[in-house]
């Protein structure tokens, strides 16, 4: 059983169709990986999962179960975190705090002990510092500890919002364009990540990317989309390769190279 | 500016970040404790007035300062706790010991109960919709006249703790100590809640609620909760309004007084304990402070005291303005930056403090 399925979803802004019959699954344990050109529906489908929105047609499963019957808050203790493309931190917190929240699918304390911080309470956070303490080394976010999130450099808030998704200890992560904006050497650095999350963390990961030699270099499997409808899936060599990908991007690239000229 | 070396996940849980810290708070409760015998009967009102706005004003600092909603409701509520305690005295016979916690449990529940269908409003759209149960609430008093006397008002009857009558006038220095107190407790469960799960899922909401939401937070209900808590503190500080007021009636909490308070959060800093204490200053000192120094002035001009109406209104926006122009992050923000100046001199920066506060962004996500 795969462990996260969608099947013939449909999504539709309007008049325009934002996700047409997209159905794939993801297995257990692999990085699966959507690509395609902007407005192609790839952070659309990262909603869908996150049930922001509705879709029109279609079930979306996980873990054998259609998640369709979900809130939104009900995804994360279900398992799947995820992070956004225009980075959604809690700005005027810190980066621990921030972390922190991603704890709340595995808070069992109440409002009332909390107002006291009774010893339970205590004891619960102890446990979440030390959860969080792991993906700090893990992120290596030791300097920014204590520091708001306001104040940080863009690179280090993509980061940060990686680090809050793990800290909710998902079975299936989901990362918007994880590497954008960022560095060669940060690129690189999320790379090793999501290998690390995937091989050590056994966290299945589902990733949405445009820089293609991240994409080839870490994934499993690749999905490309345009305009909402998918155009081929398999090893990213395959998906690289496949004339109607080319077809794609050729076409995108001639249309930047038209705004240049 | 002192690093704290932490050696254990406590140093971040504990409530005061080093010794010295709590060194610091230690002596100033100790002046606490000191003042009836520092100060004369008239100012030691003055300074259970303080305290008493400082519990009202942290209420509805978990609200805007934490959780990011607008409220110009609160008035309502203090209202709610005020006329809850002491008529559960005068008709049911109860003590205050039990009134008075029950005052702030109704007080918190009705705003829960009233929050819930307005969770989906943000922002400016808010403080519209709670605008509205100000004057609900204040046309109920007049209305419900059988139960609340309506505009004639109600006398509170003494506090009463196991045969201790504590009153403003005869025992002053007993009122400030239990006022103190209750403060001291209200503050304790606030540093509790920022320190506890719930007080982070209330930043999370504030900061970005479509991600709070991804991480498991239910906006909805966190948002009600956050009312309540709010509402509930608001109450207790309604409570002790009433019995420091001596009478009171549909006008004693007006919408002005809803406004009052809220300007009073922003002028002392949004977001910290120390803000709430800051305004509550401003807020409860300045009528005397107006009044004052308007004798004083009648006395240089000459012909007694001028009286102009609106005065206390206008000096108050005047100082709101002033604010938000030069201090957006308010009197405890400035307080901030002049220690910083002098932990560090002389290496202060000028823009050291530069980052942008921005509350109440919440119709970001679709
Ligand atoms: N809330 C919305 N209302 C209307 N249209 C929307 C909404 N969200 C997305 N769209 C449209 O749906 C299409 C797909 O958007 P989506 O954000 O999924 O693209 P994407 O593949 O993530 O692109 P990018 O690489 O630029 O992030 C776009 O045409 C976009 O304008
Ligand atoms: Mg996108």
């Amino acid at each position: 059983m795969s462990l996260l399925e969608l099947d013939n979803v449909t999504l539709r802004f309007g008049g325009l169709t934002a996700v047409s019959q997209v159905s794939f699954s993801v297995e257990e344990g692999e990085v699966f990986a959507l690509v395609g050109p902007n407005g192609a529906g790839k952070s659309t489908i990262f909603n869908l999962i996150s049930r922001i929105y509705d879709p029109a047609e279609g079930d979306i499963r996980f873990d054998g179960k259609s998640i369709l019957d979900r809130k939104p808050h009900e995804i994360a203790r279900l398992g799947i975190a995820r992070t956004f493309q225009n980075i959604e931190l809690f700005d005027q917190a810190t980066v621990m705090q921030n972390l922190l929240v991603g704890r709340h699918r595995h808070r069992h304390s109440r409002m009332w002990s909390e107002l006291l911080f009774t010893p339970f309470v205590r004891a619960e956070e102890r446990r979440h510092r030390e959860a969080i303490e792991k993906v700090i080394d893990f992120l290596d976010l030791q300097a920014y500890r204590d520091k708001y999130i306001a104040g940080l450099p863009y690179g280090v808030r993509k980061v940060v919002e990686m680090g809050r998704a793990l800290a909710i200890e998902p079975r299936l992560l989901l990362l918007d364009e994880p590497a954008s904006g960022l560095s060669v050497e940060e690129t690189q650095d999320v790379a090793f990540w999501v290998e690390d999350i995937k091989k050590q963390m056994g966290v299945t990961v589902l990733m949405v990317e445009h820089d293609m030699h991240l994409v080839a270099s870490v994934s499993d499997r690749v999905l490309a989309l345009a305009d909402g409808k998918m155009l081929a899936m398999g090893t990213p060599h395959e998906v690289q390769n496949h004339p109607k990908v080319v077809e794609a991007y050729i076409g995108v690239a001639d249309e930047h190279e038209k705004v240049l000229a | 500016m002192r690093t704290v070396f932490k050696t254990s996940y406590d140093a971040d849980i504990n409530l005061f970040r080093h010794k010295q810290q709590f060194g610091w708070y230690l002596a100033l409760f100790a002046l606490a404790l000191a003042l009836p015998f520092l100060l004369s009967n008239f100012a030691l009102g003055e300074a259970t007035n303080v305290l008493i706005w400082a519990i009202a004003c942290m209420g509805l600092m978990i609200l805007v300062g934490q959780s990011g909603q607008a409220s110009l409701g609160h008035a309502a509520f203090l209202a709610i706790g005020c006329y809850a305690n002491v008529l559960m005295q005068q008709r049911l016979g109860l003590p205050f010991l039990i009134t008075f916690p029950l005052a702030g449990l109704i007080a918190g529940v009705a705003g829960a109960l009233i929050a819930l269908p307005m969770t989906k409003l943000h922002g400016i759209y808010l403080a519209i919709g709670t605008i509205a149960i100000t004057i609900l609430v204040e046309d109920f008093i007049v209305i419900a006249e059988p139960l609340t006397n309506g505009v004639i008002g109600l006398i509170p009857p003494p506090i009463t703790i196991f045969g201790l009558v504590i009153d403003r006038y005869s025992t002053p220095n007993t009122l400030y100590y239990l006022t103190l107190g209750i403060t001291l407790l209200v503050v304790l469960a606030y540093r509790n809640l920022q320190r506890s799960p719930l007080g982070r899922s209330f930043a999370a909401i504030r900061d970005s609620e479509i991600s709070a939401q991804a991480m498991g937070v239910n906006v909805a209900r966190t948002k009600a909760v956050a009312f309540g808590i709010s509402t509930g503190i608001t109450g207790l500080a309604g409570a002790l309004m009433g019995h420091y007021a001596g009478i009171f009636n549909n006008e004693t909490f007006n919408l002005i007084i809803s406004i009052q308070l809220l300007l009073a959060i922003v002028i002392g800093g949004l977001g910290s304990i120390h803000g709430a204490f800051f305004g509550a200053a401003i807020v409860a000192l300045l009528p005397q402070t107006i009044a004052f120094g308007r004798d004083m002035l009648g006395g240089l001009i000459g012909g007694g005291s001028i009286a102009i109406p609106g005065m206390e209104a206008a000096i108050f926006g005047l100082i709101l303005i002033l604010f938000i122009l030069f201090e957006p992050m308010g009197i405890y923000g400035r307080w901030v930056k002049i220690r910083t100046y002098f932990e560090l001199f002389p290496f202060y920066r000028k823009d050291m403090f530069r980052r942008q506060k921005a509350y109440l962004k919440t119709e970001r996500m679709r």
